[in-house]
């Protein structure tokens, strides 16, 4: 929090925003000397209808219609100006009756005046009161309803949202309508740092311009998930709240929010609004969100189905035409009567042939597969005895007369690899020597603990690699690097690396009386061994033998 | 089977040039081949011919092998050896389990082709004549009666379990077994988990007896189904 001591300059440069129209939210009170004119008026009126029929009706009747003007002056108006209908009311009367009846004396201290003056004023004042709380109730429901209704219209709103732009415009505007505010949006980059957003292409709502120092306190709010700035415990000083936008998975971004000055929502209710309009935006951006990862996931999972069937419907069309070729020719090597010793040698040269291309369609289909990116390693806990074995058995024709060492001692620790396509790396290196080697060069195959790798070499004592290439061979095979100069070492090469890459681990060739090529896995953590046995003879319980 | 008809194979698959192939393969070594072209017609073929052997291609056009082995499977015991050109391993570990003998995964040579079938018919004789009691592959000498193992002619020590797995190999002479089908059998249906203990345990065998054991000759691997024991 080295920036909070800087946050705490109370002014920031935001203060001399434009302020957009203030739209009154709820009809302000009529100013006091109007209400005042206005009972007056009522009173006086009342008693000028009601006065000139002293003579006629009784002078109770006619107070009480004077009453009747205060109570309704009372409702209306409030206390005060029904505390002014009833002395005017009253003098009115008064003299009245004095215009009337002149012949006697009417003193105001009279006892039945004052009982009268007194029933006016506590009716007037008892009408006002009752009115009054009423009043303020219905205010308050309707207050009431209309957070409700904001609230309801903007859930309704967001409910239709599919992009987060259209998250931020909703709010923004329902933000500008309930509060006759100003807000915006921040929303995280990959980093978590918030940004402000976009201009608005609609252009009817210029987006506040938030100072760096906001920006700071818009990114403590996000950073420590705790509102900040006006009405909150950090930050009071600041102009806007900035509201964290708190989703059941994560922070979605801040609701910052200048609140006007002056009358209006009372505090305590404007913050409860506005922490439900957060939560609903952070809601809301929460299911944009996953909408978005659903339909990413979607996409994905139809790519890879479809370049599975084509890689299926590849491999099967190229392997069948593939293993007639190699049946056939054998089937021609088999014949009887016995071809004679060029024919065989050309049927054998056919069938070692389409048996190479067997191989190649085999290394370009694994290495689309694994390019794309849509490749499942079948990582299991395998010994590296067992895949030199299959690797060697796999490659035995090619290698013809070479002969063949292996160096796997027993005991080495079990790795995590998928083993037709390890066996495969092995392979493409067995045959690679077959292929640059004198026919009666000596290959080694040897594994080795190497720190926290298996490593796994291919030796032969052959002619070696070009000089001054072998640290570069490898990333020659980079995609999108150009062909290798190197007849040949393409595809072999290139699906080894791709295939170690893809197990984590790394792969190197250098010179050492001939080419030297090594691929080291990672060694990990092995499962649970199977529990020693002791090693008896299983003869041990039968004495049959002699 | 009848010493004066020639035994008859039932050979499912679509391509021509393949079909010709094994026709021709297979017919050398004696056998009366008959072909179908789909998988319609191989399983009226199964049915009304009662092959001695059947040879089927999994991905035929007209559905999936693997239905023709279930059904098969539902009334005879008869020898099928799948060809397979498809990458994923675990289909030929699926059609193994359905109750397929043996696969082969193209391109195949004849060579291999062969070797499988004779396998295959061999273990399907012993079946039914009495198991032999000594079995031998290269210098090993199985003795199954007296659960004796010798190797150059001197007593071999295996530990229970390495004997376990040996015998479950030796029932399957010269036929692939599937990993998950050793791990069921030597060690029991709840280390369906633990694949790494096959693979410890073949080690194991290798090392005691196989000359060298990072080229074995007998106890193969075919990588990511199962394991062979080749005589």
């Amino acid at each position: 929090m080295a920036y909070h001591a800087g946050m705490q300059q109370p002014e920031s440069p935001a203060t001399g925003l434009p302020r957009a129209d203030a739209h009154p939210q709820l009809r302000p009170p009529s100013p006091a000397s109007r209400r005042y004119l206005a009972a007056l008026g009522a009173s006086l009126g009342t008693a000028a209808l009601a006065l000139p029929l002293l003579p006629v009706l009784d002078v109770v009747n006619v107070a009480m219609l004077l009453l009747l003007a205060v109570v309704l002056v009372a409702i209306r108006l409030g206390r005060g100006p029904a505390l002014l209908a009833t002395l005017s009311g009253f003098s009115a009367l008064v003299l009245a009756l004095d215009w009337f009846t002149p012949g006697r004396a009417h003193d105001l201290s009279e006892t039945r005046y004052a009982v009268t003056l007194g029933v006016m004023l506590a009716v007037g004042w008892i009408a006002a009161r009752l009115t009054g709380r009423l009043r303020e109730q219905a205010d308050a429901a309707l207050a009431r309803e209309a957070r409700t209704r904001a609230l309801y219209e903007l859930a309704r709103a967001l409910s239709v949202a599919l992009q987060p732009e259209q998250v931020l415009d909703i709010t923004r505007r329902f933000v500008e309508r309930s509060f006759d505010a100003r807000g915006t949006i921040l929303l995280p980059d990959e980093a978590g740092r918030l940004a402000l957003p976009g201009p608005d292409p609609g252009g009817n709502a210029r987006p506040p311009v938030l100072s760096v120092l906001d920006m700071a306190v818009a990114q403590w709010a996000y950073d420590h998930a705790e509102p900040a700035g006006a009405g909150t415990a950090t930050l009071p000083a600041n102009q806007y709240i900035y509201l964290p936008l708190r989703a059941p998975m994560r922070i979605r971004g801040v609701l910052a929010v200048r609140l006007p000055a002056g009358p209006g929502m009372p505090l305590p209710e404007r913050r409860a609004l506005l922490d439900a309009f957060a939560a609903l935006a952070a809601i809301a951006l929460e299911r944009v969100h996953y909408v978005d990862v659903a339909q990413d996931a979607l996409v994905k999972m139809e790519g890879e189905r479809l370049r599975n069937s084509l890689l299926a419907a590849l491999s099967h069309d190229l392997r069948t035409p593939l293993t007639g070729l190699v049946g056939l020719s054998e089937s021609l090597t088999l014949s009887q009567p016995a071809l004679d010793a060029p024919q065989m040698e050309l049927a054998q040269a056919v069938r070692d042939e389409a048996r190479r291309m067997a191989t190649l369609v085999a290394n370009l289909l694994d290495m689309a597969r694994i390019q794309s990116g849509g490749v499942k390693l079948n990582l299991q806990w395998q010994t590296i005895e067992e895949v030199v074995g299959s690797a060697l058995r796999a490659c035995r024709w090619q290698l013809g007369a070479r002969s063949l060492d292996t160096a796997v001692p027993h005991g080495l620790p079990l790795v995590r690899f998928d083993a037709v396509l390890v066996e495969r790396v092995l392979a493409n290196l067995l045959e690679n020597a077959a292929k640059y080697t004198p026919a009666t060069a000596r290959i080694t195959v040897s594994a080795q603990v190497d720190g926290d790798t298996l490593a796994v070499r291919v030796r032969d004592d052959g002619p070696g690699l070009p000089p001054g290439r072998e640290d570069t061979l490898f990333e020659k095979f980079v995609r999108g690097q150009a062909e290798s100069p190197i007849a040949g070492v393409g595809l072999g090469l290139a699906i080894c690396r791709a295939i170690v890459d893809a197990h984590g681990g790394r792969m190197r060739a250098w010179n050492d009386d001939g080419a030297c090529f090594e691929f080291a896995l990672p060694l990990g953590q092995p499962p649970a061994l199977p529990e020693p046995e002791p090693s008896h003879p299983p003869a041990a319980t039968t004495h049959e033998h002699r | 089977m009848n010493i004066d008809t020639p035994p008859v194979a039932l050979l499912v698959e679509d391509e021509p040039q393949i079909r010709r192939f094994v026709r021709m393969a297979l017919e050398g070594e004696g056998w009366q081949v008959h072909q179908s072209e789909t998988l319609k017609r191989g399983l009226i073929d199964a049915g009304t011919r009662s092959p001695d052997l059947i040879i089927l291609d999994l991905g035929l056009p007209d559905g999936d092998g693997l239905s023709l082995i279930r059904e098969v499977r539902a009334w005879s015991p008869v020898p099928i050896i799948v060809l397979s050109a498809r990458i994923d391993e675990g289909d030929k570990i699926t059609a193994l389990d359905a109750g397929a003998d043996d696969y082969l995964t193209k391109p195949f040579g004849i060579g291999e082709l062969l070797a499988r079938v004779r396998a295959t018919l061999r273990r399907q004789h012993k079946g039914i004549a009495e198991a032999s009691a000594v079995v031998a592959f290269g210098a090993v000498e199985v003795d199954l009666h007296k659960r004796q193992v010798r190797r150059d002619g001197q007593p071999l020590h295996l530990t229970p379990t390495e004997y376990k797995l040996l015998t479950v190999l030796i029932a399957n002479l010269g036929r692939v077994v599937t990993a998950p089908q050793l791990l069921r059998e030597v060690w029991g249906p709840s280390n369906a988990e633990n694949g790494h203990y096959v693979r410890i345990y073949m080690g194991h065998l290798r090392q005691k007896l196989e000359a060298d054991p990072a080229q074995p000759r007998h106890l193969l691997t075919e990588t990511a189904v199962g394991y062979r024991l080749q005589p």
